[in-house]
């Protein structure tokens, strides 16, 4: 998934010339995850450059390059250090458009790695995506395969809108079903991590079944797409898997449809549970499905507690606990 | 622990007046008119340090332009200066009232301040990109922005060209050089710097100019604008606005007990002057030596620029609680616009009647606009933008879930 990252840069930056690419450590040495590696030997060091460590300054300097017309695509080295630019995000780059009406736009990516998982502990392994998706004004993707890492990627750098990109850095080097124990699998046999060359894009907005099943749907993004596949097998529940991609805007029609069908829904996510986007996601399967909810509907999600550090697995919403969740569901 | 350690105690600094308080500025050096030399555009940081302890000022007691920085505008420049000084002073008097009227909701005046953003403006080129914050309403005056268009924003009416979305006086012009006002403090300073090394990036030669209170350098943007403006050398012009006061908080609590707001710059390595803000002349010098040197390679400025806010905040400040209601008349610096009517006096281009006359028709001027503006509507009544309006634009393609809620909301 990394190789995925970085050629959608490659092929945003050779195709048009306003695209640039900064962060820390993004420069010379490509980032901390290699994913910008190799650009600036390529395209130069005045559109791949590292940047102080001042992660407002970094998001504030790509808001003014947009103003300007240039197309920032920025790293924040991970999504836990994202903090110190809320203010630039939330006040300034979403809110550009509307209350410029249109004369200033803010067309930039902010890329970060997010999740646990790899035994970051508190600072390494936050899933920040409902804060953003609370905030007007902002798309906000999570891929969760190659493929579409580096397809949606293309598609937030060609948005003429801000995009929060959120990168499941425990899929980086393969696909993880929350087996911690098990070896690791590479992206190499895996039919999504065959990424096709050139600028085919994953359009905003689209979600996609990974399993298809009739008795439960599963709403999952990210390294949680693996994990709810890896429970309907060993739970014996045929769940449907739906892989949301993008989170604003939602694709509340592949939801709905799935719902409807399968009468019941579990909802997962690795983020603290309370205001997480499981909860927007409940709400509306509430709001649109609850004529054809035979259940009530369970969300499977981190623990409202610091992502801990030893307590990793204990914490991570792995696929035991996501099993439980669908043989509960259709007991109830 | 030994017995010589004493409890500690917090210093929290105090202005030298509160109310009641006899106004006292007499620990506040000035240096006369034409102290400071003017240095070559490409000079070294490191040579001009003592600028960011000094403050360049053109205009002496008697009116005269003195000293290197003087003679850059002619006297047709300097008339039209100080025909955009009156203009926005007049129309900060009419938007007070209309304010107080309840034609709209909210106002920011320049009182004082005039000459920082109007003299400013003229040392800017088409092109250039200000980043300001509100009380530079001046760099739109000096570029002849229709004053019936800010009204229209001021007043949230149907042709407010921002459509109702944004506090008045938070105006965007991206053909008049006028980012889109934040009202979030010190946001903007870090953006202009980002503007700037976009420019740089894309091997143009336009500059940018962002702009900040006294007060808000202490925010974390200001040192995130340093750092990358002084890393990426960024073709910018920083402007620290210091006028004494932070809504009620004195500038010392921003600055701290010792060294000036420009000598912040040092420690970056950026070029640092002090310049006299209520000194149309020393301002307009200033900002072209600093534009220059941005456009012509030799990286950033920092200018803090000595003033004082002879008014409240906004409208919903009253001063008389946390200041002398004399201090305003105190400020050694003067007033802008009768020390320009002064020196176009003393030179013999300008009159009391002549200037009488051209208060008396900028007025009109502004009543005329306002005029306009009101009979298209204002915030009480008339014509107003369409409540649908609010939910477009808020993406350049509406999504799926804010169409819902415009339904919803039955627009």
């Amino acid at each position: 998934m990394i190789e995925a990252v970085r050629e959608a840069h490659d092929v945003a930056m050779e195709a048009d010339e306003r695209v640039v690419v900064f962060g820390e450590d993004v420069g010379y040495f490509g980032g901390v995850f290699r994913c910008t590696a190799g650009l600036q030997a390529k395209y130069g060091s005045s559109r791949c450059f590292d940047a102080p460590i001042n992660e407002a300054g970094i998001v504030g300097s790509a808001i003014g390059m947009a103003a300007y017309g240039l197309k920032p695509v920025i790293e924040i080295q991970f999504a836990d250090y994202v903090y110190p630019a809320f203010d630039q995000i939330v006040s300034e780059a979403a809110r550009l458009r509307h209350r410029s009406n249109g004369d200033f736009t803010c067309p930039i990516v902010i890329r970060m790695p997010t999740g646990g998982g790899i035994f970051g502990g508190q600072t390494h392994s936050q899933s920040p995506e409902g804060l953003f998706t609370h905030v007007s004004g902002l798309k906000v993707a999570m891929p969760s395969n190659p493929r579409d890492a580096k397809g949606l990627l293309l598609a937030a750098i060609a948005d003429p809108d801000p995009v929060i990109f959120l990168e499941p850095k425990r899929l980086y080097n393969g696909p993880f079903d929350g087996h911690h124990d098990k070896p690791l699998v590479s992206w190499k046999d895996h039919p999504l991590g065959d990424v096709p060359d050139g600028d085919e894009v994953v359009s905003l907005g689209k979600a996609a079944i990974r399993r298809e099943g009739s008795d439960v749907t599963v709403l999952a993004y990210g390294t949680m797409v693996y994990v709810a596949q890896a429970a309907a097998e060993e739970s014996g529940v045929d769940a449907e898997v739906i892989d949301l991609r993008t989170l604003i805007p939602l694709d509340l029609d592949a939801i709905t449809g799935s719902v409807r069908k399968t009468g019941r829904c579990v909802i997962v996510h690795e983020a603290t549970r309370t205001s997480g986007f499981g909860a927007e996601l409940m709400s509306l399967v509430q709001e649109s499905c609850f004529y054809h909810l035979e259940a009530p509907m369970i969300r499977v999600t981190g623990w409202d507690t610091p992502y801990p550090h030893a307590q990793e697995w204990e914490y991570f919403p792995g696929p035991t606990r996501v099993a439980e969740a669908l043989k509960k569901v259709m007991e109830d | 622990m030994s017995n010589d350690v004493r409890p500690l105690s917090l210093n929290v600094p105090e202005p030298g007046c509160r109310p009641g308080d006899t106004p006292d500025f007499s620990d506040f050096e000035i240096p006369r008119a034409g102290a400071v030399g003017r240095p070559p555009i490409d000079v070294d940081p490191d040579e001009i340090r003592d600028m960011a302890f000094s403050i360049v000022r053109v205009l002496n007691k008697e009116g005269e332009a003195v000293g290197e920085w003087a003679g850059a505008l002619s006297v047709d420049e300097l008339h039209e200066g100080l025909r955009h000084m009156l203009i926005l002073r007049a129309f900060d008097a009419r938007m007070l009232t209309a304010q107080r009227q309840g034609k709209t909701s909210f106002y920011m005046q320049h009182l004082g301040e005039e000459a920082v953003s109007c003299a400013f403006s003229r040392a800017m080129q088409p092109g250039d990109m200000n980043f300001p914050t509100y009380r530079q309403a001046g760099l739109l005056i000096a570029r002849d922005y229709p004053m019936v268009t800010m009204m229209n924003q001021i007043f949230s009416n149907a042709e407010d060209p921002l459509h109702g979305r944004q506090l008045p006086i938070m105006y965007s012009s991206k053909e008049h050089g006028f980012f889109s006002i934040s009202g979030n403090l010190g946001t903007q300073f870090v953006q202009s710097v980002g503007w700037a090394m976009a420019s740089a990036i894309s091997g143009d030669t336009r500059i940018a100019a962002g702009w900040i209170g006294d007060g808000s350098t202490a925010e974390s943007d200001f040192h995130a604008a340093m750092v990358f403006a002084s890393t990426y050398k960024a073709p910018v012009v920083l402007n620290i606005v210091n006028n004494q006061w932070a809504i009620s908080t004195f500038q010392g609590i921003a600055r701290g007990g010792v060294g000036t707001f420009a000598a912040r710059g040092h420690g970056f390595g950026i070029a640092s002057v002090r310049v006299d803000g209520n000194d149309y002349l020393a301002v307009h010098a200033v900002a072209k030596w600093a534009c220059e040197r941005a456009r012509r390679g030799h990286g950033p400025t920092l200018i803090e620029h000595v003033t004082y806010r002879a008014g409240g905040h906004s409208t919903s400040d009253d001063p008389s609680a946390y200041r002398s209601r004399r201090e305003a008349a105190a400020w050694p610096l003067g007033d802008p616009i009768e020390r320009l009517k002064q020196h176009l006096i003393t030179i013999g281009a300008w009159s009391d009647e002549r200037h009488a006359q051209a208060e008396a028709e900028v007025m009109d001027e502004v009543i005329t606009a306002q005029k306009t503006a009101e009979a298209v509507g204002t915030l009480a009544s008339g014509k107003q933008p369409s409540p649908r309006d609010m939910f477009e634009g808020v993406y350049e393609t509406m999504p799926p879930h804010l169409i819902r809620q415009r339904q919803e909301a039955g627009f």
